[in-house]
């Protein structure tokens, strides 16, 4: 065991694990946080805690992480390298470790003009495959990457994400391949709704072997309104939505039931893609649903950790 | 006496331009307005700095008078006197100057109206707006 | 080359407002052929100036010059009395010209014109693009001659991206996505294999991240001896 966190416990021992999302509040209220560390408690096997999602500031992943922990609920936090360098990142994930944080998820992260903060100086010391790089050594040796060897490394399950939807698509599976090489031990996908073409991007991953040396979860959003289709189609980058899905959503008679509805199909089909290892369920603004889709999809009951 | 009458600069090409302004000479039609006149051999060579220039000098409103665009003698000419008008408009309005006081205008050879048109628009912009910095013409 | 362009007039004019007497001098290197401080700009920058006062009933002197390279002390030492007898110079080369004439005289105001962005080539007429951050440790033989830390928006050493549309960015869908096209280039050059070899942690120390920069070439120093010969001479 890398960290011993529950998310690892469950992909390690080759069950099918289950990760959702919490979205920080853009206050410093902790109440959402634990308001829906309550209500999805038992539903996931961890929760990813995004780090200022889309560049808007919002109470910080890794106090997220610690407030939801006080609920006994696992976090998996999220650390962009858009806003911190390297002696930054280091000493937070050093911070977050001795906090409890297991499970750290390692992303280069959106640029800040899609925020509410288009004016701030990005860092980009890292991208996200040099991130797991260097916080793959500085678990495994305790050496930072400036040299210095430290005592009592972090003790973190690394995981990283990729979008099979984003050009340059023959590109795609190389970038995953470096991000295994740089030690990731899972993967979370962008949202998928074109399974033709992640199954595709599978049977590529499969070809090279990477699906035995890092778990793969794949991602999906509920969606709440043809509105939500329509958007994701054509104002998230790097996101394909196809037209008989935006379709579906536009036709059906309560758009949140088809939501959920289409949510648990694409979970059903996904669990049954070779060298899937689970579902990363990202109800954005909307993680009410969570309970109801992993009830559906026969995700439950979630293994009990001791 | 002093001429208080509105100070219009035109430049206009001596291809289709200056014939349409031959032409409308022709019809006998007469304004009392100032207009004064440069000829060029194409609006592609009027500068920014000319239309500046003629500000500078004391026009009231400027206007390019260049062949029609999918027909000028010299093929692209009067698309780039386009490109420098609006250029120029553009730095006016940064100045905190009307942009409407600079407007190019096209023409065919027999268009006999083009040329009184483009006057008299100009014309009343000039009086609309006075003199650029106010007060009476001298 | 270094591109620029010029502040907006209104700003310009709220700057120089207070000064009597305006130097508005030019330069004729990168900024003439970006089309920002070159000659002509120079002139037009002025004419409209004077359109304004005249507008505003300001009475303000301005005059228009242009040097070889703003950057260099000789050059600029050919307009010396025009700067030393102004209020005010309007520099419109990029900020290295105007440093330089803030260093060669610095009692004398001197304020900028231009707003100095990148270093880039121009693309087409009209059109310049930056390709260059000045990282002071290139590694474009690795990226297909493509430079990744410019030309992607998150400085990326490692591929695109997830937000790459149609292998556009996503912080601007009219410019490509430098890894797009650093995979094309290193395809055509059959040298994909590169793409899978992690680049490591940056040495920033390197850029600007390292504090100022100055380059020394000994070799072409003069000695204290060869000074004094040349200050005798002059």
């Amino acid at each position: 065991m890398k960290a011993g966190s529950n998310l690892e416990k469950v992909l390690e021992s080759g069950k099918f694990a289950v990760t959702a999302e919490i979205g920080p509040p853009q206050s410093a209220n902790p109440e959402p946080l634990e308001h829906h560390a309550k209500m999805m408690k038992g539903f996931a096997d961890a929760f990813n805690l995004t780090d200022n999602q889309t560049a808007v500031v919002r109470l910080s992943s890794i106090a997220s992480a610690v407030i939801i922990m006080r609920e006994s609920v696992e976090p998996v936090i999220q650390m962009t390298c858009r806003d911190r360098n390297r002696i930054a990142l280091q000493s937070d994930l050093l911070g977050a470790s001795a906090l409890g944080v297991k499970n750290v998820l390692c992303l280069t992260g959106d640029h800040q003009t899609f925020g509410n903060e288009k004016g701030a100086k990005n860092v980009f010391d890292f991208d996200s495959v040099v991130e797991l790089q260097v916080f793959d050594a500085l678990r495994r040796e305790g050496r930072q990457v400036g040299g210095e060897v430290i005592k009592d490394p972090p003790k973190v399950y690394l995981g990283c994400a990729e979008n099979p939807f984003a050009t340059p698509y023959e590109f795609r599976v190389s970038r995953l391949a470096k991000k295994v090489a740089a030690g990731a031990d899972f993967c979370q996908t962008q949202a998928i709704f074109d399974m033709n073409m992640f199954e595709k991007w599978m049977d590529e991953v499969r070809a090279r072997g990477l699906d035995k040396k890092v778990h793969i979860l794949a991602g999906v959003i509920p969606m709440k309104s043809a509105g939500a289709a329509r958007y994701m189609k054509n104002k998230v980058p790097g996101m394909i939505v196809p037209n008989e899905i935006v379709d579906r959503m536009k036709n059906a008679k309560d758009a949140k039931e088809e939501g959920v509805k289409l949510c648990v199909e694409q979970i059903e089909h996904l669990k049954a893609v070779k060298g899937v290892h689970g579902v990363h369920i990202m109800a954005v603004a909307w993680e009410e649903i969570v309970p109801k889709v992993a009830e559906l999809a026969g995700l439950l009951p979630r293994p009990k950790s001791e | 006496m002093a001429d208080r009458r509105p100070k219009v600069v035109g430049f206009c090409c001596e291809r289709h331009a200056m014939d349409a302004v031959v032409l409308s000479a022709r019809t006998g039609e007469q304004v009392d307005v100032s207009v004064r006149l440069v000829q060029v051999p194409c609006t592609g060579r009027v500068d920014g700095l000319h239309l500046l220039k003629a500000f500078e000098e004391g026009a009231d409103a400027v206007f390019v008078l260049g062949c029609l665009e999918k027909n000028c003698y010299y093929d692209t000419g009067s698309i780039e006197g386009r490109k420098r008008v609006n250029y120029v408009k553009q730095m006016l309005s940064e100045a905190g100057i009307e942009k409407e006081r600079l407007e190019m205008f096209n023409a065919a050879s027999t268009n006999t109206w083009a040329f009184p048109d483009a006057v008299s628009r100009m014309v009343d912009i000039a009086r609309k707006l006075g003199p650029i910095g106010g007060g009476e013409r001298q | 080359m270094i591109v620029a362009k010029r502040k907006p007039l209104n700003e310009i004019a709220d700057m120089v407002a207070p000064y009597k007497k305006v130097a508005v001098i030019g330069c004729r290197s990168c900024v003439a052929i970006c089309l920002a401080g070159g000659e002509k700009e120079v002139k037009m920058t002025v004419s409209a100036l004077k359109v304004k006062n005249k507008k505003e009933g300001r009475r303000q002197e301005f005059e228009a010059l242009v040097v070889e390279r703003q950057c260099e002390k000789e050059f600029v030492k050919e307009v010396e009395d025009k700067i030393l007898s102004s209020d005010l110079v309007l520099s419109m080369a990029c900020s290295l010209g105007a440093q330089t004439i803030g260093d060669m005289y610095p009692d004398h105001l001197c304020f900028p014109g231009l707003n100095t962005g990148f270093f880039g080539v121009p693309e087409e007429q009209g059109v310049w693009s930056e390709k260059c951050v000045g990282c002071g440790n290139c590694i474009i033989h690795t990226t297909g001659g493509i430079c990744p830390i410019s030309r992607c928006a998150k400085s990326m050493l490692n591929g695109p991206c997830g937000g790459s549309s149609n292998r556009k960015c996503e912080v601007n869908l009219d410019i490509d996505c430098a890894w797009a096209a650093i995979y094309d280039r290193l395809k055509l050059q059959n040298r994909l294999d590169l793409i899978e070899s992690i680049t490591p942690a940056k040495d920033w120390s390197a850029s600007h991240a390292g504090g100022r920069r100055v380059y020394v070439r000994e070799d072409a120093r003069l000695t204290p001896h060869q000074k004094k010969g040349r200050e005798a001479v002059q």
